[in-house]
């Protein structure tokens, strides 16, 4: 008994159930209401912007909550009630921004970023392998007969 | 060299992804651009509020440059925009009104205390016509050219600055 008290409190916090959907919104066909909260939970609550429409008592987000629900009744595919939404919000209602030319950067950009680190570390680290090309040079007459001197003399100040 | 510029290649890509991320950071999230600029006004028709006053549907924005307002009498906003739109309208300006999500009373009050700015006023109790809109927040103004295509919109209270600076040059421009 007490187990299940715990249970169920642990349950009141948990984030994935506690949507903002209304008894009086949730479809009478489970699958249906399953597909309105995985589409509702993509979609911007645009009151309150960063939450979705799932999770927000604004009445807006109610609306459109019922209005999704409303098209899938009415037949829409999951896409065809996104685009209806899109449609009338732009793009910024989808919590998830579309892959499209424009959003490249967005997507790849850091990837692009990640490999042409790896390009520019590949290239370092090769040069650094390769052993020195550049012979030392070599001593000239002068310097020699300066260093053998220079011996020379510390053999005899020893 | 080649080297050289192999290196300086992710600064570069960087310095890019920064520029990007700058300017997509520093736009306001609040002021949402309409996915109808240009484009013909949703198709609708919202029954009247008042019986002096008729109400509003897609066709009525033909023919005329006007402003669509969106408003409600449980709004605060409204209530401080009014004075605005009322100077509009004694100046001449087309104002058709949608009363968003409102009670017929409430709403009818709003107007006979405030005056009646509004050429026309649909009544939209379910917010059904506003989400064709794309309203999101109240209240938003639209600009209408004379064929009825949505050239502007103004989320939130117009202000003396917003009118002067935006509304009446657009106005005058799309009078012409």
């Amino acid at each position: 008994m007490r187990a299940l008290a715990v249970l169920a409190f642990l349950l009141a916090f948990l984030p994935g159930l506690a949507g903002a959907v209304q008894p009086d919104e949730v479809l009478a066909d489970p699958a249906l209401e399953s597909r309105a909260r995985e589409i509702s939970k993509g979609l911007r609550c645009l009151v309150c912007q960063n939450e979705s429409i799932d999770e927000s008592n604004a009445t807006l987000a109610r609306d459109l909550r019922l209005l999704v629900r409303e098209r899938l009744v009415g037949g829409d595919s999951n896409a065809e009630v996104l685009d209806f939404v899109v449609q009338r919000y732009g793009d910024f209602v989808l919590l998830s921004p579309p892959v499209r030319p424009s959003t490249w950067l967005l997507w790849y950009g850091p990837f692009g970023l990640l490999l042409a680190g790896a390009i520019a570390a590949v290239f370092y680290l090769r040069a650094q392998r390769r052993p020195a090309a550049v012979a030392e040079p070599e001593l000239t007459g002068e310097e020699r007969r300066r260093i053998e001197a220079l011996l020379a003399d510390e053999d005899r100040n020893s | 060299m080649t080297r050289r510029l192999v290196y300086l290649l992710p600064l570069v890509l960087f310095l890019g992804v920064v520029a990007y991320f700058a300017v997509g950071l520093t736009r306001d999230p609040q002021k949402l651009p309409s996915t109808m600029i240009d484009r013909p006004a949703p198709e609708f028709a919202l029954p009247p509020l008042l019986d002096s006053v008729p109400g509003l549907a897609t066709a009525d924005l033909k023919g005329q440059v006007a402003l669509v307002n969106v408003f409600a009498s449980w709004c605060a906003p409204c209530r401080v925009e009014h004075p605005i739109l009322t100077g509009l309208a004694r100046d001449g300006v087309t104002i058709f009104g949608i009363n968003q999500k409102d009670k017929p009373e409430p709403a009818k009050r709003f107007l006979a205390n405030l005056g009646n700015p509004y050429t026309r006023v649909g009544v939209d109790a379910d917010g059904r016509a506003s989400i064709d809109w794309g309203v999101y927040g109240v209240p938003e103004t639209y600009v209408i050219d004379r064929e009825g295509h949505v050239r502007y919109r103004h989320v939130g209270a117009l202000t003396a600055r917003d009118v002067s600076e935006k509304i009446r040059p657009m106005l005058r421009e799309l009078s012409r």
